[in-house]
């Protein structure tokens, strides 16, 4: 069932693309040698070409190129040997050549793709129409001053990869499918941290609505929206109006609009009036980007290994479901944690301490899997102990939430608190005479048929063993008892 | 293809130039001029021929990615018309 919202008039189908803009990883900017790292103090990380001093020229930074290609071989695009750099013109204060440095008619990426999965397990493709090389702005402060906008143009230079979808995509939950997914691309890649709150990662939608069976009406454009969730938010605000203004008889009118989170509407950004009028020219300061065949066959032998087909490895390799493979692979930190501890031992088993305690355990003490105060080696050791027999199951959850505590190995707690798992048939017979002795009345019961009594046998028992008692035998000797 | 008045306006515009509507006659017919003379390039027959963006047959030259500059914010500064600790200060451009 495909996702429609529905108007006066009936079902409306919506038409999104995304134009996500990913902040290279790499030491220096695109075009000089000043460095791009987050936070420093204003106006110290720029140079004479950043700021646009006269006669100063661009040289481009290898690895920024670098970065590019491997993205674009990250989703499977076409890498164009030849591409060229464009100056787009715009006035803002925080553009000081009054131009941006980009790829208009030539870009170093063609079409690629990119798989998600929706919410019911089924995959979809969507088609990637490009990937260019940009250069970023300056940063505007605008709450510095009552009358006064502040710039910093620390940022200003750096480079940036834009990332243009088809408009394949036709519900809130697929744009944000996506979203995540070319984060989790780029994050194997190295080639994006895709941190949105810093800004790293930012997306513009492009939203259009229509009924069922007709080509595109207009779209208009959402700037600037900084997390998928308002990217989700800002989809549906946005169709929500166009249905409105188009069951009103009137026109959508395509023009670039802005989120507003706090009030879920989208507006209209007037002085983005021009924002199409960029008179593109080739950059003459900059000769024609050639890329040697070899070089590309380098970066792609040196790709990591991608999050489709490390997901499919693992249900391959491991025996997962696609849900535990797909939860695993979304962080590269975390597959390799898994991996560790799954390695000799049962994947499934595994994987649902992974995904179950440990993440349980990182999100309840603000950890990340990076500071997990459990290595995978100790909580190997763990499963090994359940295993082989030494605890029980029951046990091992406490053994392992005194892991998280001190950080201190499984087989030491065990040994410590004397937790050993067990299974000598006569203290078990002996606990199990015991407790049926102090409760005549519930045997009589059980043995009149009430055969839920017997969880509370098990339990009594449990309990007077320290919970250590193996479980089987448990069941076995209280059977036999019973019976 | 002569500029009409309205085009020199909104060329002006889009570069933030301010003009007065006397230099508008004056402005139309020096960007006709300038117009008129880069369009004598469409008489030369490029039938075949690749399309140039430089007089240099050489491509672009990379730099290896590393920290050579910045960290001159004084001299960044030094012409800025107003400043507030080290930063451009501009009038207010916000919606």
């Amino acid at each position: 069932m495909s996702y429609t919202i529905e108007g006066k008039t009936g079902p409306w189908e919506l038409v999104i693309g995304l134009e996500v803009h990913a902040q290279v990883i790499s030491r220096a900017k695109l075009f000089s040698g000043a460095a791009t790292v987050f936070g420093a103090a204003p106006n110290h990380q720029v140079s004479f070409v950043d700021a646009a001093f006269p006669g100063m020229l661009p040289v481009i930074n290898r690895e920024c190129v670098a970065q590019a290609i491997r993205t674009g071989l990250g989703l499977d695009a076409e890498i164009h040997l030849e591409s060229r750099f464009d100056r787009k013109n715009y006035f803002y204060a925080d553009l000081p050549a009054g131009y941006q440095i980009s790829q208009y008619q030539h870009p170093i990426v063609g079409r690629g793709v990119i798989e998600i999965e929706g919410a019911d397990g089924t995959t979809r493709t969507i088609g990637i129409t490009r990937l260019h090389l940009e250069q970023d702005a300056g940063k505007s402060l605008h709450d510095q001053h009552p009358a006064k906008t502040y710039i910093d143009l620390n940022r200003a230079g750096v480079a940036l990869m834009e990332i243009v979808s088809e408009p394949d995509l036709r519900s809130p939950e697929e744009a944000g499918a996506y979203l995540r997914k070319l984060r989790t691309i780029l994050r194997y890649l190295g080639t994006c941290d895709g941190n949105m709150d810093e800004g790293s990662m930012r997306a513009d939608v492009n939203v259009s609505v229509r009924k069922a069976g007709e080509a595109f009406r207009t779209r208009c454009e959402v700037k600037n929206v900084n997390s998928v969730r308002f990217v989700m938010q800002a989809i549906e605000a946005e169709a929500k109006r166009q249905i409105a203004v188009w069951e009103e008889g009137g026109v959508v009118s395509q023009e670039t609009r802005l989120f507003e989170p706090g009030r879920g509407i989208t507006r209209s950004m007037r002085s983005k009036e021009d924002a199409h009028d960029y008179r593109y020219f080739p950059d003459p300061d900059l000769l024609p980007l050639i890329l040697d065949p070899a070089w590309i066959e380098t970066l792609r032998a040196d790709l990591p290994e991608l999050p489709d087909a490390k997901k499919r490895r693992f249900m391959a390799e491991y025996g997962l479901p696609a849900y535990d493979a797909g939860v695993l692979v979304a962080e590269q930190a975390s597959a390799a944690y898994f991996e560790a501890v799954a390695r000799g031992r049962d994947g499934k088993f595994a994987a649902n301490w992974v995904i179950g305690d440990l993440f349980a355990a990182l999100n309840r003490t603000g950890r990340s899997i990076e500071t997990s105060p459990v290595s995978p080696a100790d909580l190997g050791a763990l499963l090994d102990l359940i295993t082989d027999g030494t605890i029980n199951g029951r046990i091992a959850k406490d053994v392992f939430e005194e892991m998280v505590a001190s950080g201190e190995a499984p087989g030491a707690i065990v040994t410590r608190k004397n937790l050993r798992q067990v299974t000598d048939t006569g203290a078990i017979e002996q606990a199990v005479a015991d407790v049926l002795a102090a409760n005549p009345d519930k045997v009589a019961e059980y043995k009149a048929g009430k055969d839920k009594l017997f969880g509370f046998f098990v339990g009594q028992v449990m309990k007077a063993m320290a919970g250590k008692g193996n479980p089987a035998l448990v069941n076995d000797v209280l059977r036999r008892h019973l019976a | 293809m002569p500029l009409d008045p309205a085009t020199v306006r909104r060329i002006a515009h889009l570069a933030r130039m301010h003009i007065e509507d006397d230099d508008i006659p004056r402005l139309q017919t020096e960007l006709n001029g300038i117009l008129g003379w880069v369009e004598q390039l469409g008489a030369v027959n490029v039938e075949g021929v690749k399309p140039l963006t430089g007089a240099a047959d050489m491509a672009l030259r990379m730099r290896d990615d590393a920290v050579t500059d910045g960290d001159i914010a004084e001299k960044i500064l030094a012409n800025a018309p107003e400043r507030a600790g080290d930063y451009f200060v501009v009038p207010k451009v916000v919606e």
